[in-house]
């Protein structure tokens, strides 16, 4: 008999599992072991003066307790907003819940320093909204949320979705029996809560605490827009200044400040991991409905309550942005007719900057989105339907970018690439390739969830049938895989699109002129005073963001169930 | 078209043997079925032929070609082979046709030649109305008639199929039988079909290889598994033989004398049988109720089953606990649980090896 045939069809499968190992470590491991590195040998050579110099400083330690103060005052306010609305929503009869969760989760999804903006237009003493109302504080005091507690008031209402989702994919994935048998034994519904519900549900409302603290630790637009003008600095932003102010020269000093938030970050990260077991509940969703406790006459009472807060953290703040988008200058008071269209017009077509913005951004969130889903399809039916052990231990280093604080990452890329690149001879930073290679780097986990979960789901004979009709791997990807897995990864694709479109951590330290995106842009009008175009322009990007969640319903029934946050 | 060798397979998960030293040799043309409980290694056994897994230790060839050993295995993409998949596994983003023009892209087949050749296996499957239609559109049956046209259109040398009809009802059952006969009639394809139902085993195969525990227990054809089972498992498992303890005393050219519960009968027997204790296979068919007095096997009625037109007796002999045995009686039937009923024994086999 003839030996066994070579191994040829084994070639691609060999040639792509090296080819997404090598990409992965070079958007994973590579920036972050790099900037590590610089952390404990600054410029090469071992030496430990560098990271005394920055933890002997107190800028350092001022920043660092601010940064604790926020992230722990923002964390406590998000999780006080988000239990108590996960309970009522998840566990009662109220009505309209889908367009409850909907409005309720779409924070998340927006801007978080256009957020920020919305707030100080609503309480500032331009507010349109207070002045029409007759409520604006006296013009030249200052912002009631120019303070730590307009941060956490902020952060905590921007990032309330984060442990509201957690908390409710716990609540479906409860037996409900659970609930019933206690009823059935005469509790009453509010000792079930105390008995029944709270201790089953520590684990994942700890786990959405946690996620939440690294989100408010992370972030840099609050902080930038209500910390910045009183100088009220976090780590985020501290790193921002010192970059903008000093350039790189200085980097060792911030790969150390970086290192510092990473670990304060870790903490969460670890916590988190631990107590779900790396579940996400963000993206991975229950699928049991549970049945709902009837209110009966507190109904209504309860319905208004969540539809008031949606009222003041939401409705108001972005009616109060979207009347400053239409006043022609700061401080005038807007009515029918005052009220123009100019801010639009100049941020859409008079301003380089903005322009340029729109095209970057647009054209780099698609790119990043694109070049995920090519990374995610294959790299996830590695990792699930073949189950390639070393490319599951790769898939836990792929949520490290997204996982820390977006300037670590940012950092991180400056490092790897301020020298130029070998063989190629240039350098890519101060490109617009930096930011893409971030955004890749910092968005693949988005991506690779709800592919992961769509992978599940699928049955896996379809690529066997395929293998014995003689299709060999590359052919498979295309005419078998891809298609079955599109609706998965064109969701995967949104998240990252409507995240990426509306980043600003990232590219504020990795801008340069003619890589401007609309996040550095909105940050720029906002810094010069010119509010009404950075409310303009804030607009604009929440009617991109929204308008995409709106038409993801259309699809949203052939969709793995729990993959998109906005969707009940 | 191509024989299939399979030579002392073995492949372990953990502590778990899922085959151990299967040995199978499937003649050009042949029809085969592999028939056992669930988890008895059957469909470990069509994946290690389809190349999806690799063995341990033994190897598989497809005609002259080794495709699997431990050391190296040809991929499933090479082997040229056809498989009917339980759940069907028909692409849902493709059309009929589509689904079945599939393999032959693959391989580079041009039109005009693929629509004719999809053609012609559609209509084969009497779908040729159906060709573009979407899967979601078609019924469990025409789905499954799908799967066989995209399988056949290839015209692989062989065709594996996974419990092709667990998913379908009773009577869609017996017509998709016939349809396999007559395929395989027509085709003259090398097939090998996995089950756990015996009467579809025994309805087309030509040969069947019965497994328990991840090793073939009998392999040989329909009739030769009923008459003559190999061991005890199989004489229960086929046909629900009733397994006996007995002793044999004269062997005689293809015959012997057995000593029944102090019954004397007499049973078929392999050549190497010699007389000793054995255990015999007795068939409900071989069971009759004797007339009075003719010194017959005595049973204890247990209970009676009515089966429409018949009753099932079950009865034991011998000292408590005894041995379960059951025959059927035509409509009426006299015999109550309790009562004491004669039985002649009109055929057995004695099973081969010693009784333990």
């Amino acid at each position: 008999m003839a030996d066994v045939a070579g191994p040829r069809g084994r070639f691609e499968d060999t040639a792509l599992l090296w080819a997404l190992t090598g990409v992965v470590a070079l958007l994973s491991i590579v920036p972050l072991a790099r900037l590590i590195l610089e952390a404990l040998m600054p410029g090469g050579a071992f030496s430990l003066g560098v990271i005394g110099r920055v933890l002997s400083s107190g800028t350092t330690w001022s920043a660092t307790g601010h940064s604790l103060v926020v992230a722990i005052g923002g964390t406590l306010l998000a999780t006080v907003i988000g239990s108590a609305v996960a309970l009522a929503v998840t566990l009662t009869d109220v009505r309209a819940r889908n367009l409850f969760v909907f409005v309720f989760v779409m924070p998340l999804m927006l801007a978080p320093q256009v957020v920020a903006l919305a707030w100080i237009q609503m309480a500032g003493p331009s507010s349109p909204l207070l002045g029409a109302l007759g409520l604006a504080p006296p013009l030249g005091s200052r912002n009631p949320l120019y303070s730590p507690g307009g941060i956490v008031l902020v952060l905590g209402v921007q990032y309330a979705p984060l442990v509201f989702l957690t908390l409710r994919a716990g609540l479906r994935a409860m037996p409900q029996e659970l609930i019933e048998a206690a009823r059935a034994g005469g509790a009453r519904p509010l000792a079930v809560v105390r008995d029944i519900v709270v201790p089953l549900m520590t684990p994942p409302l700890l786990a959405g605490v946690a996620l939440c603290f690294v989100s408010c630790l992370g972030n840099f637009g609050i902080p930038a827009l209500l910390g910045i003008p009183t100088n009220y600095l976090v780590l985020p932003t501290l790193i921002y200044q010192r970059l903008a102010g000093l350039g790189p020269g200085t980097l060792s000093e911030i790969a150390v400040l970086s290192v510092l938030i990473g670990s304060i970050a870790m903490i969460g990260i670890i916590a988190q991991d631990f107590l779900l077991a790396r579940r996400d509940f963000r993206t991975v969703a229950a699928t049991a409905e549970a049945r709902s406790v009837a209110l009966r006459r507190w109904r209504l009472p309860v319905e208004i309550a969540l539809w008031t807060l949606m009222l003041f953290t939401l409705v108001l703040p972005l009616s109060a942005l979207a009347m400053t988008s239409l006043v022609p200058a700061i401080g005038v008071p807007l009515n029918a007719s005052t009220a123009t269209l100019e801010g639009y017009r100049f941020v859409l077509f008079a301003h380089d900057a903005a322009r340029r913005a729109f095209a970057n951004s647009f054209g780099m969130s698609a790119a990043a989105a694109l070049m995920i889903v090519m990374i995610a399809v294959p790299f996830a039916y590695f990792g699930v339907w073949r189950r390639t052990r070393a490319l599951r231990v790769m898939s836990l280093f792929t949520e490290a970018p997204y996982a820390l604080p977006g300037v670590v990452l940012a950092i991180a890329a400056i490092l790897l690439f301020l020298k130029p690149l070998p063989i190629f001879g240039f350098s890519l930073y101060n490109t617009i390739w930096i930011i893409l290679f971030c955004y890749v780097a910092r968005f693949l986990a988005l991506g690779l969830r709800p592919i992961v979960s769509g992978y599940h789901q699928l049955d896996r004979t379809l690529e066997e049938a395929s293998q014995i009709a003689g299709a060999r791997l590359f052919r498979r990807l295309r005419t078998v895989i891809l298609p079955l897995v599109a609706p998965a990864a064109a969701a995967g694709a949104l998240l990252i699109f409507l995240t990426a479109f509306n980043e600003l951590t990232v590219s504020a330290l990795l801008w340069s002129t003619g890589a401007e995106t609309l996040g550095v842009v909105f940050f720029s009008f906002q810094q010069g005073g010119d509010s009404n175009y950075a409310s303009a322009l804030g607009m604009l990007t929440i009617g991109v963001s929204v308008s995409l969640m709106l038409a993801t319903l259309v699809f949203a029934d052939r969709l793995p169930r729990g993959v998109l946050p906005w969707r009940d | 078209m191509a024989r299939l060798t399979v030579s002392g397979l073995t492949k372990t998960f953990g502590a778990f043997r899922a085959l151990d030293d299967v040995s199978l040799d499937v003649a050009d043309g042949e029809f085969v079925a592999i028939l056992g409980p669930s988890g008895c290694g059957k469909t470990t056994l069509l994946r290690q032929v389809a190349g999806f897994d690799q063995p341990d230790a033994g190897s598989i060839a497809i005609g002259d070609t080794v495709v699997s050993t431990r050391e190296r295995a040809m991929p499933p993409e090479e082997r040229r082979i056809g498989i009917v998949f339980q759940s069907y596994a028909l692409w849902p983003h493709m059309s009929v046709a589509d689904n079945v023009a599939y393999g032959l892209t693959v391989a580079g087949v041009r039109e005009p030649e693929r629509s004719k050749r999809v053609d012609a296996a559609l209509s084969l499957v009497e779908l040729a109305g159906f060709a573009a239609r979407r899967p979601s559109q078609l019924s469990g049956g025409q789905r499954q008639r799908v799967a066989l046209a995209r399988c056949l259109v290839t015209e692989p040398s062989l065709v594996l199929l996974d419990e092709p009809l667990a998913n379908l009802d009773v009577h869609l059952r017996a017509a998709m039988e016939r349809e396999f006969a007559r395929f395989h009639e027509r085709a003259g394809t090398t097939m090998v079909y996995i089950t756990h139902d015996q009467a579809e085993a025994m309805a087309l195969a030509d040969r069947i290889a019965v497994m328990d525990k991840g090793r073939v227990l009998q392999f040989a054809a329909p009739s030769v598994l009923y008459r003559e089972p190999a061991d005890a498992t199989v004489a229960g498992f086929i046909g629900e033989g009733m397994v006996v303890p007995a002793t044999v005393a004269a062997v005689a050219g293809g015959t012997c004398d057995v000593d029944l519960f102090g019954h004397r009968a007499t049973m078929r027997c392999s050549a190497r049988t010699t007389p000793g204790p054995a255990l015999v296979c007795l068939r409900a068919s071989a069971l009759s109720v004797a007339p009075e007095g003719t010194g017959a096997l005595r049973m204890r009625v247990t209970g009676t089953i009515y089966q429409g037109g018949h009753f099932r007796v079950e009865g034991m002999i011998g000292a408590d606990p005894g041995v379960a045995l059951h025959f059927t009686v035509p409509e009426p039937c006299a015999l109550a649980s309790g009562s004491l009923v004669d039985l002649a024994v009109s055929d057995g086999w004695v099973i081969p090896g010693r009784a333990s």
